[in-house]
């Protein structure tokens, strides 16, 4: 007993740089189908040359995050079922970074801004030393803790309008970064960070729109992290006048 | 577009705002319930220290709250030039405390 199979209409970004269209294929539904399954499909069935990125396929990895109709989403973990509108879905490179070519976009901007943000850990012992205890209750401890999670997926970053009008503005993802930091009791280098955080693409241009909380598939909210780096520089500024 | 210092002359023009946006809200609705003539407000306004001061800071403050937000607009929509977003926050500001303070001076000064 056989039945034809429901297809689905998908339409792919296709080209490199600033050119490109949308190009039309027919892929049939599956149970349990995520987005990424989809793109494979056609990479695997239809057409060799498509390209995009992925790695774990299991929502770990940071790598495979598109915009679905319009969304920014982690594709692996993002089922068909629940983002097709009447079995269409448009798949596109990830907004506010440059493509490479087809759905895989050129993180370096984002990583830079991370960089930007003095998002790196600024040890204070060697090796040679014993680990320092940490208390995981304590208030500090438990802000870092609200924002580790993060998997540099850069859909935080694709969400923000804030960061499509400002190319200076280091973006919800550095900036949970840094406050992660500046919460860490290991790290010795809080100066830095606040310095960072504070110039002119700094925490001080978020608009608190919330796009970043509300498309984080990890449910981090980078937001509720900015609005904490705008508290502390401000206090900062109060007690050092810079 | 903005940092720190910015942002917090921003946050620091508002707080000073707010109260004053209250009083004059407050002395208005007072002030007409019996019915005010201009030439009554002025009668009262000329040659107050207190009025000059109240409406000055006022104005002051509005200059400097205003020209940071349309800074941050033109920043994100058309004035992408570091400089020219600067010399305009300047501009703004100035042209907004001329305005401001030379219509408090007319009210004020007897």
């Amino acid at each position: 007993m056989s039945s034809a199979k429901t297809m689905l209409l998908v339409s792919v970004w296709r080209g490199t740089g600033t050119q490109g269209r949308y190009e039309a294929f027919e892929v049939p539904q599956e149970d349990n189908q995520t987005i990424l399954d989809v793109v494979s499909w056609v990479q695997q069935n239809l057409d060799a040359t498509l390209s995009y990125r992925f790695a774990c396929r299991v929502g770990m990895c940071g790598s495979c995050a598109m915009m679905v109709n319009g969304k920014p989403r982690w594709t692996c973990r993002t089922h068909v079922g629940k983002v097709a509108e009447n079995g269409r879905i448009d798949v596109a490179p990830l907004r506010n970074l440059p493509v490479i070519k087809d759905l895989a976009t050129d993180m370096d901007p984002f990583f830079d801004k991370w960089v930007g943000a003095e998002g790196h850990f600024h040890p204070t012992r060697t090796r040679a030393d014993p680990i320092e205890a940490i208390n995981p209750e304590s208030p500090s401890r438990k802000l870092a803790d609200e924002g580790i999670e993060c998997i540099n997926c850069a859909v935080c970053f694709a969400a923000c309008d804030t960061v499509t009008a400002n190319s200076d503005y280091l973006g919800p993802a550095a900036l949970n970064r840094a406050w992660t930091l500046l919460n860490d009791e290991k790290d010795g280098d809080r100066t830095g960070v606040l310095d960072a955080v504070s110039g002119s693409g700094g925490c001080h241009n978020c608009h608190s729109l919330g796009s970043c909380a509300a498309y984080c598939p990890n449910e981090l909210s980078p937001i509720t992290a900015i609005a904490g780096l705008k508290r502390e520089t401000a206090r900062s500024f109060f007690r050092k006048g810079r | 577009m903005i940092g720190l210092k910015l942002y917090m002359l921003q946050r620091l023009s508002a707080m000073v705002m707010a109260p004053l946006v209250l009083g004059h809200i407050a002395v208005m609705i007072y002030a007409i319930q019996g019915g005010l003539s201009a030439a009554e407000i002025l009668g009262r306004t000329k040659g107050s220290i207190v009025w000059a001061l109240f409406y000055g800071t006022f104005a002051l403050a509005v200059s400097i709250h205003a020209a940071i937000g349309v800074r941050v607009i033109l920043a994100e929509t058309i004035l992408k030039n570091r400089h020219a977003l600067d010399g305009l926050t300047l501009a703004i500001g100035a042209g907004l405390a001329f305005m401001g303070l030379s219509a408090v001076y007319a009210v004020t000064a007897s």
